[in-house]
């Protein structure tokens, strides 16, 4: 179907609860014997209508076999794909109401602009007339109608990216995936077509499927994220709850800044756990699973969230010894020895201590965090 | 003003040293191309221009030429003198044979790329490591001369040769198939033989095909047929053109095959022009049959250029 813009102007909603996605305990290997390896491990996720779905890790973890498997590029070795309620783990790629944007772009380079965007639609079988007019329809909306001629090699890097945004959103998929297609475009650039990604989205209401390892991409473009690591799916959510609630120490340390602490919990109420810090001090600290079990464990806090206060300050946790502090313009990370063991970063913008100062530290209870390893 | 003066004559040393600078360097390109223009002067030109004059000359009783000017070669290239009274008929002979070399040479040539298009796609699918093997394996026959190759291929398509014996021996047929002495079996031989000039000018253009663009055409709905018509195909167009030259030229002069396997019963143009050099001791009439030949796969290349030239002007 034609991507009909007007039709679809009131899709800059949120997405809906209906599921788009079902990857249902998706395993894929390759290889075999000795050098099997298994690049998805018993994967399950659910990705919505309408969504913009970011897929985050470091390179190797998974998250472009799980984007190529949902492409019809690699067939899993067990488990399913649902689209729509259908299963298409093992339809060809050309089976698939599904396009991708890929990282090179891989756009036809015998073919001018406007006869790369068309392909998809020629492929289908629509009729001339309806293909002309849909091509110049995302040619408008990738604001290239004066390139439409153009063969592509003689286009720029940003340009040759909307020319494959077009390609692929021409055939109005139900889902369009995304392999890292901002990664080598410069930064000015990058932050440009970020929006540009946005406005695509809600302007056609298709439900997009983002594979990046730039957390900070994830962070600023995303409905929801899923975290990969080593075949894995860590934690799913949207941006503030992966930023601001961590499950585990790999989503922890692989977004954002962070502190990580060793302690011992001694007791588990509800949704939160006691902990005991090296420094002696009791705090509580919110659990990301009820299966965490009193014991040795990790504490997170973001340096954003650590409070500096006078070392005989009543609402101190900790004290410690600023060891340096460093500017960096919108405000200066403190490190600072806690008496006790361990070093925690302070973040802030006003004043701070110089080194070999006493300070107190504040972690506020609601900013602490429990990590599964 | 002695500044200004100055910067005028240093104007005028800097264009004189870029002057000796240019001359400099054409002198170098010139002394390095020297090797290429000698021997290309020495085993092309030269032959070339003998032949050229001994087309025009005329037929000593012996073989070799007497130095008299004279047309009749190409005049008999298209007629027939009658012995008595010297009147000229039109004879197409000549002409049928070129028609069936060429055909010949085309039908090989479309042979050898259907064959020779999955095998080069086959090699540059492969993992880099084992490229290079088939590569060789490719190759490999051109260490064998290629007068023993085609007796090995006499061996095994007689009628007392492995394919016949085997397929009796299956009880498939009651009678030997008779492939020798047969246009099949220089089409065989043929195809045997120019079969690595299509591989590897096929392989070298589809081994830089970006497999990305595949699989973008599978993403768009196209299915395999489509993928290889709309993307591959077209990808690798320098090499299918590449391929078909080097294939069809040789194919059209050969020489040894033809004789070998068709037993000389049909005439191709390479046993027509060695004819003329050895018994028929007609050496301009074998030399305006050469330049013939050459005229045609002259005219034929230039019109694909001239076409190809177009195109590429379209696409711009």
């Amino acid at each position: 179907m034609p991507v009909e813009p007007s039709a679809t102007a009131g899709a800059g909603k949120t997405a809906s609860s209906r599921t788009m996605i079902s990857v249902d305990r998706v395993t894929k290997s390759f290889g075999s014997g000795n050098h099997l390896v298994t690049a998805l491990d018993d994967v399950s996720v659910k990705i919505r209508e309408n969504e913009f779905f970011t897929l985050l890790g470091p390179s190797g973890c998974g998250k472009t076999t799980l984007l190529r498997l949902i492409a019809g590029f690699e067939l899993p070795t067990s488990g399913q794909i649902l689209l729509d309620g259908e299963e298409i783990g093992h339809l060809p790629p050309y089976k698939r109401p599904v396009n991708t944007v890929f990282q090179n772009y891989a756009l036809f380079p015998h073919m001018t602009v406007a006869q790369n965007i068309g392909f998809g639609l020629e492929m289908q079988g629509k009729p001339k007339a309806d293909v002309d007019k849909t091509v110049q329809k995302m040619l408008a909306m990738v604001r290239m109608e004066h390139l439409a001629g153009r063969r592509t090699d003689q286009l720029s890097g940003g340009q040759q990216q909307r020319v494959a945004l077009a390609r692929a959103l021409a055939p109005h998929p139900k889902v369009l995936l995304l392999d890292e297609p901002l990664s080598a475009l410069d930064l000015k650039l990058r932050k440009e077509m970020q929006i540009e990604l946005k406005r695509l989205q809600s302007e056609t209401g298709i439900t997009f499927v983002f594979v990046t390892h730039d957390q900070e991409e994830a962070l600023t473009m995303s409905d929801r994220i899923a975290v990969m690591d080593t075949g894995h799916i860590l934690q799913v959510g949207d941006p503030k709850e992966i930023y601001d609630r961590p499950a585990r120490r790999f989503v922890a340390d692989f977004i954002g800044d962070i502190n990580i602490l060793n302690a011992e919990m001694t007791a588990v109420k509800g949704d939160v756990g006691e902990v005991k810090l090296a420094s002696g001090a009791t705090i509580t600290a919110r659990l990301s699973s009820a299966s965490v079990q009193p014991g040795s464990v990790s504490i997170a806090i973001r340096p954003e969230n650590v409070g500096l206060c006078g070392v005989e300050d009543a609402a101190r946790t900790a004290i410690g010894t600023i060891e340096n502090a460093v500017y960096f313009g919108s405000g200066t990370n403190t490190h600072i020895a806690l008496d006790g063991g361990g070093t925690i970063v302070a973040r802030n913008s006003g004043e701070t201590g110089a080194p070999g100062e006493r300070v107190g530290v504040i972690l506020p209870d609601r900013h602490l965090q429990v990590l599964i390893d | 003003m002695a500044e200004i003066a100055d910067t005028a004559l240093s104007d005028n040393r800097l264009a004189d040293a870029k002057r000796l600078h240019e001359a400099r360097a054409t002198r170098t390109r010139r002394f390095l191309l020297s090797p290429a223009i000698l021997t290309i002067g020495i085993v092309g030109l030269f032959p070339l221009t003998i032949t050229m004059i001994y087309s025009v000359l005329s037929p000593g009783t012996y073989g070799g030429v007497t130095w008299e000017l004279s047309g009749e070669a190409y005049i008999q290239f298209l007629f027939e003198r009658d012995i008595f009274d010297d009147t000229l008929t039109f004879s197409g002979s000549y002409l049928q044979i070129y028609g069936r070399s060429i055909g010949l040479a085309f039908v090989t040539t479309i042979g050898a790329l259907l064959i020779g298009f999955p095998t080069a796609y086959f090699i540059a699918s492969k993992p880099r490591e084992q490229r290079n093997l088939w590569l060789f394996l490719i190759t490999l026959p051109f260490w064998t001369n290629l007068l023993i190759r085609t007796y090995a291929m006499l061996l095994i398509i007689r009628d007392e040769g492995i394919i016949n014996l085997s397929l009796m021996g299956i009880g498939i047929v009651e009678q030997p198939v008779s492939i020798l002495y047969t246009d099949t079996a220089v089409f065989m031989g043929l195809i045997y033989s120019y079969l690595p000039f299509m591989v590897l000018p096929l392989y070298a253009s589809l081994e830089k095909l970006d497999f990305r663009l595949v699989e973008a055409a599978y993403d768009l709905y196209a299915n395999r047929l489509q993928v290889l018509r709309r993307v591959i195909i077209p990808m690798a167009k320098p090499g299918i053109v590449a391929g078909c030259i080097l294939v069809f030229i040789p194919g059209l002069g050969a020489y040894i095959t033809p004789e070998l396997l068709g037993g000389g019963k049909h005439l191709m143009i390479g046993n027509l022009i060695a004819l003329q050099f050895g018994s028929s001791r007609n050496w301009p009439f074998g030399s305006a049959a050469a330049l013939i030949l050459m005229a045609v796969v002259m005219v034929a290349l230039l019109v694909y250029i001239r076409n190809a030239g177009k195109e590429g002007a379209r696409h711009g």
